[in-house]
């Protein structure tokens, strides 16, 4: 059993390696394109609301913390405990994504789709171009980190489910472990994000 | 004697003959679909592998067969569209669907747990999932072929790629399907080795097998998802025209390079350590002689996995990138070329003074040492800046590619699958066919790319549909190599599934082989061993004599 | 083995390329022949016990170090071969290369524009100045071992010094669609004056020419063809088919009826009068066309009933 639980959580980290590879491509993509447009991105992160970005920040964290409690109590066959932990945890990532969801729309709303929806300027405006393509990138990794996000959504469901049917104790917890691993990485990845594009220069 | 495994409780039943196997175990396609099984997982990969073959093969004998005449008119056969759909095809599939799945996924699916003494990986199901997913990446891959095909080379160059007609976002989102097939496969074998090896089994008593995987494994977890995220962004462009890499739109096409590359090239070395970990088998084995050098090739494994991942700008010289990283990516280039040169000398130490038997698998070993070392030692001239600016997409390059991806990986994986077997179907071949195709291979193989080599240092560039009237008798040449190395791949493939149609008639360690899937019965059982073997034997220990059936008292 | 020498440069790298041949030669002799020696001389024999031998770290060593001294060495060379061709010298005659599928474009210094094939004076350094207009091309000249990718929205340069009189044929070595490998030209390294006479009447096959057979070279040469058709087939601008001596009718509404000073013009100043129904989209050509060819296109257009 325990041969099998570190080879889980091998392979987990291995996934969460993948994981953070996938995102770190957006990274230097956005890095060396900022490194080309510089002023267009500075402009362009200016529609990003701070304060929803900052808000969305502390619940990913608050979201991290219940998840470790949620792991804890797993651990220690508290199956109430778990529960309510894993509730909080749930509801917070919910409450993310429909703050992203009014920064989405929001923004579709003034026409910052990039590429051939972008229509905030006028396509002869010389800073048209560099601009779009910030919100290429913005789109793009926020919306691979809300894919995330709602994935974790669907196995935190799931893992509630099993929790309630009393699946964990102490001897046998790994699933939650594993989900915890998941999703703190995932909160990594928003910490990085949201200085990286809401808080340019 | 007989120390290779020692099980006291099981060893009393092995005796009574040959139990049920793995492949008559469960019976039912059901049986085969559903299956955990790494053995059977393996066996299917095995199949899909054959099968792509032989299709990417067909795209490669119609490319050559165009290429017969250096000028068409309009109305020739194969057009030039028709043409650029044929060498891309050819390519996506060679690379994609047969030579990265072939040997980690079908032939170490089905060993590395054998070897390491392991009843199967360390997730089952995970496997299985990686082979559907494979399923599925090939099914789309398919589609896109059947939907009019793509022809934007296996490069998928921006911004031909997103501008080009043609389901090309379909064939980029297959091959990104096909990496997460590639990514779980890897992280399985990961674990497998870590947790999983035999008691008693310390990393260096692992076979050279399971090092050469084990680094395989650690690229395709490392660098499948930047060519996965590539493709997605890819696919994106062409659909809202986000630009990324397209200039017209902001983005930088020479940044689809850098990501496309940071991916293929460790990719090159996820297609050559697993053949190199085939040769390391057979070598030992066929010249019944230690590994010469055993830290120094498993070591080299894991620097040309970690080198690998420095090098990718070298096939970008004249595209438009910084001199500095050219010079950079040349200078590491040549350091990546040591580890390869340790372990061919390594195999030519551990035959001197070896006792060497020259069937099948060892044919196709020695046939590997030649052509493999062609190709790397052409690596060179490609490394060298001065000389890459002339070779660079010429037919220098792609008969480069050739040699080491045909004549190192495809060779080694079919010396692989001539010795693995009586292994997979408790059958031994007719040996005097399998040599004939060897040798048919070989011949053929050099006739078709050493003219290659020829006209690409006089300038012949590649993706060509017409020539110049100077090249044609090379051309012509390397068509009929062509048509010579499919005539022994046919031959070998028939040899092989004529043997299937005997009873099962192998013993169970024909080549007397060292490592722990030699010690099982042929075909192996479900479980693979009846009880958890113990390894006493360092692999490819001679000192003492290896029997030809299991040795269990 | 390689192709002509054009060049000093070329000739340095062929030198590069001969002794790395060499070097893998007795490489490949070495390794080829200890397998096929190792298969004859220790050819299996039952009973026969092989000696145990793990390793000799001297062996390795050799094996290891001299290979790596070997291609540092290798490395020196060829980057030395590369930083030394890779920037033009000060003094290049300098021509613009515009690539776009399937044709290469070049404009001289004195602005005079030509398609596909060009001449330039011997012994002179000469640099390439290039962009693209849609894909990636490459621009590769096989004789003087010089290649370099031509990309859009960026310029990169190559250059290289003929040194002799001879015809080099360029390549499009990047992948770039249907037509790729006919995406080819050819560049004339002839002596300076030569080169002086054929800026100012072009090539001497010109002299023998009749005046519709230039105008159809300038035709292409100057890319008319990518926006005109002559066969009736409408385009990004109006067909020449039957142009000479008809009504055009102008999106302000006046018409004339086409002659020789109405071609001119519109060569010359296009957006003066434009043609109803299209875009004033033309490039204007005034003082690009060298007066042969311009003649040369008057006739051709005529010829065009
Ligand atoms: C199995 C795949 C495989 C392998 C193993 C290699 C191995 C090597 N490759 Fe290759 N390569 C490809 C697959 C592979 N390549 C493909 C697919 C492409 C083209 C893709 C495309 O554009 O479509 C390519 C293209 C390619 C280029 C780009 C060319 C261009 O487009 O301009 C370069 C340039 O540096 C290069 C170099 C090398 C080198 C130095 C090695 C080295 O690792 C080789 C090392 C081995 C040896 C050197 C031989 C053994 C050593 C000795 C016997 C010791 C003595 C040696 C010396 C003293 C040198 N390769
Ligand atoms: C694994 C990789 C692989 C393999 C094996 C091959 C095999 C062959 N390739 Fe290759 N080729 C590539 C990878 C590969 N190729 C790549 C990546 C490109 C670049 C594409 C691009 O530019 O985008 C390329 C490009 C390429 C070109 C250049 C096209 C161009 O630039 O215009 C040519 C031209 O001759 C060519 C020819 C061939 C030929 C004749 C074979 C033959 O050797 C094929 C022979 C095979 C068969 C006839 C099938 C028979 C098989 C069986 C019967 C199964 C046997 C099975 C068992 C015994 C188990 N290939
Ligand atoms: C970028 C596209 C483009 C190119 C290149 C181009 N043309 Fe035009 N041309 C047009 C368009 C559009 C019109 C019609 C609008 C106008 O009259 O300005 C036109 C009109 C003309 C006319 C008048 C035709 C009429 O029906 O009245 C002539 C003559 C002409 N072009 C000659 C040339 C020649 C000669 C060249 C090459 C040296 C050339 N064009 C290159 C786009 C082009
Ligand atoms: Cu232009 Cu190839
Ligand atoms: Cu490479």
């Amino acid at each position: 059993m325990q041969q099998q639980f570190d080879a889980s959580k091998l392979g987990m980290w291995l996934f969460l390696a993948t994981e953070i590879l996938l995102f770190g491509v957006l990274f230097v993509g956005f890095g060396l394109s900022q490194g080309r447009w510089p002023e267009e991105f500075k402009q362009a992160h200016h529609h990003l609301d701070r304060v929803l970005g900052a808000f969305n920040t502390v619940v990913l964290l608050f979201s991290s913390f219940t998840m470790v409690m949620a792991v804890n109590s797993a651990s220690r066959s508290k199956r109430k405990a778990t529960i309510n932990y894993l509730i909080v945890t749930i509801l917070c990532a919910i409450a993310f994504l429909v703050v992203k969801y009014f920064e989405y729309s929001h923004k579709i709303h003034e026409g910052l789709l990039p590429g051939q929806y972008f229509t905030y300027l006028a396509s002869t405006d010389p800073m048209a171009k560099g601009n779009s393509v910030f919100f290429g990138f913005y789109f793009m990794m926020t919306g691979l980190h809300g894919f995330h996000i709602f994935a974790g959504v669907v196995v935190l469901c799931l893992l509630l489910k099993e929790t309630i049917k009393g699946k964990y104790n102490a001897a046998y917890y790994t699933p939650v472990d594993l989900v915890g691993l998941y999703w703190h990485i995932v909160d990594l990845i928003w910490i990085y994000l949201f200085p990286l594009l809401y808080l340019i220069g | 004697m007989a120390d290779i495994l020692t099980s006291p409780h099981a060893g009393a039943d092995v005796h009574h003959g040959k139990e049920i196997d793995y492949i008559e175990a469960k019976k039912g396609i059901w049986s085969w679909m559903s299956t955990v099984d790494h053995k059977r997982l393996g066996l299917m990969y095995f199949w899909a592998v054959v099968a792509n073959f032989i299709v990417g093969g067909i795209f490669a004998l119609l490319v050559r067969i165009t290429l017969l005449t250096g000028n068409h008119g309009d109305n020739y056969f194969i057009n030039a569209e028709t043409y650029n759909r044929f060498f891309t095809l050819h390519g996506i599939v060679m690379v994609f669907l047969v030579i990265i799945p072939s040997v980690p996924a079908a032939l170490g699916n089905f060993v590395l747990p054998l070897m390491l003494g392991a009843k199967d990986v360390a997730f089952p199901r995970m496997n299985l999932a990686s082979f559907w997913i494979y399923i599925v990446g090939w099914t789309m891959a398919i589609t896109a072929i059947c939907l009019g095909m793509v022809d934007t080379g296996w490069t998928f160059y921006t911004p031909y790629s997103s501008t080009t007609n043609g389901p090309v976002s379909l064939m980029a989102l297959a091959a990104f399907t096909l990496g997460f097939s590639s990514i779980f496969t890897g992280i399985n074998f990961i674990a497998t080795v870590h947790k999983l090896r035999a008691p008693g089994m310390g990393w260096f008593d692992m076979p050279l097998f399971v090092w050469s995987i084990y680094s395989t494994s650690l690229i395709q977890v490392l660098a499948t998802p930047v060519v996965g995220i590539t493709l997605v962004l890819l696919t994106i462009e062409r659909a809202w025209g986000i630009g990324v890499f397209d200039a017209s739109k902001g983005g930088d096409p020479v940044l689809f390079q850098h990501f496309f590359w940071f991916y293929s090239h460790p990719a090159v070395y996820i297609m050559i350590l697993p053949g190199m970990a085939i040769i390391s088998e057979i070598i030992p084995t066929f010249s019944a002689k230690t590994m010469f050098g055993y830290k120094a090739v498993a070591y080299s494994s894991v620097a040309i996995a970690l080198i690998g991942f420095l090098v990718w700008g070298h096939h970008m010289f004249p595209s438009g990138q910084s001199q500095l990283a050219s010079l950079v990516f040349s200078f590491l280039t040549f350091l990546v070329a040591i580890p390869s040169g340790i372990k061919v000398f390594n195999w030519l130490a551990t035959m001197w003074r070896g006792n060497i038997a020259m069937d099948t698998p060892m044919v196709w070993a020695v046939s590997f040492l030649l052509l493999f070392t062609i190709g790397g030692l052409t690596g060179i001239f490609l490394g060298s800046l001065s000389t890459d600016i002339h070779l660079h997409d010429t037919y220098f390059v792609v008969a480069h590619f050739h040699y080491v991806m045909m004549g190192g990986t495809i060779t080694a994986f079919l010396g692989g699958v001539h010795y693995w077997w009586p292994k997979m179907f408790g059958r031994m071949y007719n040996e005097g066919p399998a040599k004939i195709a060897a040798y048919l291979y070989f011949i053929g193989f050099n006739v078709l790319f050493l003219s290659q080599f020829v006209m690409g240092s006089n300038g012949m560039p590649r993706r060509y549909y017409n020539y110049l009237p100077e090249f044609q008798p090379w051309h012509i040449a390397s068509t009929v190599g062509s048509w010579i190395i499919a005539a022994g791949l046919f031959l070998a493939l028939g040899n092989l599934l004529a043997s299937l149609r005997k009873p099962k008639d192998a013993p169970d360690n024909p080549w007397k082989g060292t490592t722990l899937e030699w010690q099982t019965q042929s075909p192996p059982i479900e479980h693979n061993f009846h009880d958890q073997p113990v390894l006493h034997r360092a692999p490819y220990d001679y000192r003492t004599p290896v029997s030809v059936d299991r040795e269990i008292h | 083995m390689l192709p002509e020498q054009g060049s000093q440069h070329a000739r340095h790298v062929d030198t590069l390329f001969m002794a790395l041949f060499w070097l893998n030669v007795f490489f490949f002799v070495l390794v080829a022949g200890l397998a096929i020696y190792c298969v004859y001389a220790f050819k299996r024999r039952e009973g026969v016990k092989t000696p145990h031998i793990t390793h000799n770290l001297a062996l390795e060593l050799i094996w290891s170090v001299i290979p790596t001294m070997l291609v540092i060495g290798v490395f020196f060379w060829g980057a030395a071969g590369f930083l030394d061709y890779s920037v033009a010298p000060g003094n290049s005659l300098e021509i613009a290369v515009t690539a776009k599928k399937w044709n290469w474009t070049f404009t001289m210094p004195d602005g005079s524009v030509y398609g596909k094939n060009i001449q330039i004076p011997v012994n002179t350094n000469v640099k390439f100045v290039m962009t693209s207009m849609d894909v990636l091309h490459d621009f590769y000249v096989p004789a003087m071992r010089v290649k370099h990718d031509v990309l859009p929205n960026r310029y990169t340069e190559v250059w290289f010094n003929a040194e002799k009189e001879g015809t080099y044929h360029l390549a499009c070595a990047e992948y770039c669609g249907k037509s790729h490998s006919d995406m080819f030209g050819s560049i004339k390294a002839v002596q300076p004056a030569e080169y002086e006479k054929w800026l100012v009447d072009g090539p001497p096959e010109w002299a023998t020419m009749k005046p519709e057979e230039l105008g159809k070279i300038a035709y292409e040469a100057y890319g008319c063809n990518t926006c005109h058709s002559v066969d009736g087939t409408k385009n990004t601008g109006p067909t020449w088919k039957g142009l000479y001596g008809k009504t055009e009718k102008f999106s302000d509404g006046t018409t004339t009826v086409v002659d020789e000073a109405y071609i001119k013009e519109s060569i010359n100043i296009p957006g003066k009068k434009v043609v109803s129904g299209y875009e004033n989209q033309m490039p204007a050509f005034e003082g690009q066309i060298k007066p042969k060819l311009f003649e040369g296109l008057i006739a051709y257009i005529k010829s065009l009933k």
